[in-house]
């Protein structure tokens, strides 16, 4: 939580010796407010003020990183309980649970194929953050060589699950293991101190399970004592309703009471309780809509990867900003000053959506795209920001008619309308209504450029 | 005493209660909360959202194919089709007067009371009636609607800022309600509640629409919008206050990511479980968000979401 400048100022020596360069200490307490100093510029503040100052001025949610390159999970100092107040910053890890009772052959399957998906949306890169390991019949054997079948794919975010600290020590002992700075899951009542010891040990971050906020803020206060700051918690709630209820309670009292026992990201696991694949993947949504820092689902597979992924890249959205292309004119396939030429927003979702198609169709095609400060073309077209004066002063600028021979141009379906204002703005062109669906764009040009 | 004091809000606003139905039909009543979606801790929700099935009053020209089999031939005719809903628990029917447009086949008012009596013939579940969204045919066929489901109390749309006073005249008359829409602004839905109360629809007869996005395609829009409708309506302001409907179903269905089952990427996977979840999960977002009627078209969808909202509607003890 920022602090104001009075509350520095109590923490600072009042002497107004100017060894900070400012005048007096309220001075440099207003800069520090604004974040235009730092507070080592004086000299004479108290080890016991300066601690005091960090800690109050520390982020109501820790931020956690688990795993250090690759698909790394950086989550927590969220500041907002609704996207729409600010924005939610740090997308949730998206991670597969594999339990090492499971056959090794369809355990390493199931990593290769975490690992090796991609998907492309709005010219995004998404991918499934990692792996969660979890030690089901306690037997550590088989523990390790799980552990051991994720070091194929060394690039992926770890959680090792073990509520015992001798095979979680197993595990850790490996430098390779522990050098990807996995999450250890979990501490609880009965193993806190010595998850503790391995956390610390390994710097790694520490997952903290109780059962219930009261229980969970008491063991995060030991774990914290005994110097872990890396923290993640499990309130141990498990159905749709519990776990709307707590973690919606951990996020209120890390905000509006700034309290520090629960000011750490949340881990979740939606499979446990659903009663099909589709629950399973709703409470995720649910999780990522509401709070969530790390989900860790037990299945997998592209139908549901594609659209979590969609739904956290949307909610995790700045608000204010809607993701948006550079206007010009972009060449699909080598056109040449005959190759047809189409006009669309630079709304990143139509573009791509736009561009997919004619590069699916393979036919060599010019596209403008016209700043619409980023709306779609609907949007656009109703906040007066996609009309014909708008597409004719950007054919202009582009030099359109330098770079294609012929005169038509295809608008979007959606903007039928617009032919006639256009035709009014371009007399010598020809104004084609294309499909309202960018799906139809391919045929469309199939039909009317095939030679 | 407890170590942490979960923190309560306290709001001094509610959400408008809004009854559909009687007469001898259902009753449905959806709003009335004191509180945040689902968020039994801070206030009351005296009632669940609900589901409305999408039923069309011509059989689909361009539904993906597995809706169109999940619901098989019940979709010849809209009072079968209601009938079918109805079967599968759906709460409400949502009917789209979809043949009443002008190039879908620009039937008649008379028509459009034949059909809306066929349909509650077929089912005593409340029902939610819209036109073709052209407003001269959507006056037309609704004012005949009206008048031919008299004392049923179904919910007429769509209204719109350019286009609501005749059926908000009608509704009164009739003993109905609205279901009005608005383009994606607060202060739009805000604006049109005002208008179709100044002209003297009660509080209690107005459902907003304050139009949804699907996911991938301005659901994180809608989702704010129906946050701070919400908020507002928490924080006091009666005329954010009244109950929203959300279009998950439509607006998921004619998605590329719902539809297409060839020429996409591998990455997107199975057609019949991405349409599906692309539906479900449009839905149970924006159920969180505010929304308190959902307007769904796949029965597997339908059910899915029910149960989820049964899970979310069971009282939670105190986590703390
Ligand atoms: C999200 C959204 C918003 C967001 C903006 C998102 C953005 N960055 O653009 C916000 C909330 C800001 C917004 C605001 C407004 N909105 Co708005 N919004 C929507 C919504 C829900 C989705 C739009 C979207 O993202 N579509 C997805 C993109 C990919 O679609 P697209 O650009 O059309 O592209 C598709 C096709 O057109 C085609 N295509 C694109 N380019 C081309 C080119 C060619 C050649 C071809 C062939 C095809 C093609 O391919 C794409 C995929 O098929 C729609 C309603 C809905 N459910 O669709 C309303 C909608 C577009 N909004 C509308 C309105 C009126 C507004 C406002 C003017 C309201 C107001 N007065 O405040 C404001 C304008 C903003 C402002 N004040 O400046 C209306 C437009 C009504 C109309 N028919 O004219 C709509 C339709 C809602 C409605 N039903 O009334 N909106
Ligand atoms: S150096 Fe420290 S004590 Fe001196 S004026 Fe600056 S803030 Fe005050």
């Amino acid at each position: 939580m920022a602090l104001t400048a009075i509350e520095i100022y109590k923490y600072l020596p009042k002497t107004n010796c100017k060894d900070c360069g400012f005048p007096t200490c309220l001075a440099f307490a207003m800069k520090l407010a604004q974040k235009g100093a730092e507070l080592s510029a004086c000299k004479h503040v108290s080890e016991e003020a300066k601690s005091a100052l960090e800690a109050a001025s520390r982020p109501p949610i820790r931020l956690v990183t688990i795993g250090k390159d690759g698909r790394k999970v950086e989550v927590g100092n969220e500041v907002a309980m609704f996207r729409h107040e600010k924005t939610f910053y740090h997308q949730p890890g998206l991670l597969l649970r594999v339990k090492d009772s499971a056959a090794p052959d369809k355990v390493a399957q199931e990593m290769a194929a975490v690992a090796s998906y991609k998907v492309e949306r709005v010219g995004m890169q998404l991918s499934w953050n990692g792996l969660a390991i979890q030690n089901d019949g306690g037997d550590k054997a088989a523990f390790l060589a799980a552990v051991k079948l994720a070091q194929a794919h060394p690039e992926l975010a770890l959680v090792l699950m073990s509520d015992d600290p001798d095979t979680m020590a197993a595990a850790l002992g490996d430098p390779a293991v522990a050098g990807r700075l996995p999450l250890i899951y979990a501490a609880t009542e009965a193993n806190w101190q010595k998850m503790a010891a391995l956390a610390k040990q390994h710097k790694c971050p520490l997952a903290v399970r109780a059962g219930g906020l009261d229980a969970l803020a008491t063991l995060t206060e030991q774990v914290a004592a005994a110097g872990i700051e890396d923290i993640v918690v499990d309130p141990g709630a498990r159905d749709f309703g519990d776990s709307l209820n707590a973690l919606t309670q951990i996020r209120r009292l890390a905000l509006k009471k700034s309290f520090r026992p629960l000011g750490y990201p949340v881990i979740t696991f939606p499979g446990e309780k659903a009663s099909s694949q589709e629950e399973e993947v709703l409470l995720a949504t649910q999780h990522i809509a509401r709070y969530a820092g790390v989900i860790v689902l037990d299945h997998f597979s592209p139908a549901m990867a594609y659209p979590l992924l969609t739904e956290r890249l949307n909610i995790y959205t700045d608000p204010q900003k809607p993701l948006q292309m550079q206007a010009g004119v972009y060449p699909f396939g080598k056109p040449d000053p005959a190759s047809p030429l189409l006009v669309t927003t630079n709304f990143s979702l139509t573009y791509f959506s736009v561009s997919s198609e004619i590069e699916s169709s393979g036919f060599p095609t010019w596209l403008m795209v016209v700043d619409t400060e980023g709306q779609s073309v609907l949007t656009s077209w109703a906040s007066g920001k996609f009309d014909a004066e708008k597409i004719s002063k950007a054919a202009k600028n582009f030099k359109v008619e330098e770079k294609i021979g012929h005169r038509s141009l295809v608008i979007p379906g959606a903007v039928a309308v617009l032919r006639g204002e256009l035709e009014g703005e371009f007399p010598e062109w020809k104004i084609m209504v294309g499909p309202r669906e960018a799906v139809g764009i391919g045929p469309f040009l199939k039909q009317n450029w095939a030679r | 005493m407890p170590k942490v004091e979960a923190p309560v809000e306290k709001w001094r606003g509610r959400v408008q209660e809004v009854r559909l139905g009687g007469d001898g039909r259902k009753q449905v009543t959806v709003g009335g909360e004191s509180t945040l979606p689902f968020l039994h801790f801070d206030g009351e929700i005296p009632h669940r959202p609900v589901i409305a099935a999408e039923v069309l009053d011509m059989p689909p020209a361009d539904w993906a194919e597995n809706v169109v089999s999940a619901w098989g031939d019940a979709l010849k005719s809209p009072a079968a089709w209601a009938k079918k809903a109805a079967q599968l628990g759906a709460d409400l029917i949502f009917l789209r007067l979809a043949s009443a447009h002008p190039e879908q086949g620009n039937t008649s008012g008379a028509q459009a009371a034949k059909t809306v009596s066929q349909v509650m013939e077929a089912t005593d579940l409340p029902l939610i009636v819209v036109g073709p969204d052209v407003a001269e045919k959507d006056n037309e066929v609704i004012v005949a609607v009206a008048e031919a489901a008299r004392g049923q109390r179904l919910a007429l749309g769509t209204v719109t800022d350019k286009n609501y006073r005749t059926i908000v005249a009608t509704a009164m008359a009739g003993g109905h309600a609205v279901v009005a829409q608005a383009p994606m602004d607060m202060n739009l839905s805000k604006q049109l509640n005002i208008l179709c109360c100044d002209v003297g629809l009660p509080k209690d007869s107005l459902v907003m629409d304050p139009t949804t996005g699907a996911l991938g395609y301005g659901m994180e829009y809608a989702l704010s919008v129906f946050e701070r409708l919400r908020l507002a309506a928490l924080q006091g302001d009666a005329m954010t206050a009244m109950p929203i409907l959300c279009h998950a179903g439509y607006e998921s269905w004619r998605q590329k990511e719902a539809k297409a089952v060839e020429g996409v990427p591998v990455s997107w996977g199975d057609q019949k479980v991405r349409s599906l979840l692309w539906e479900q999960m449009t839905a149970l977002t924006l159920l969180q968000s505010g929304a308190e009627i959902m307007v769904l078209r796949h029965p597997r969808s339908m059910d899915v979401v029910r149960g989820v909202i049964d899970r979310l509607m069971a009282r939670q003890g105190p986590v703390s």
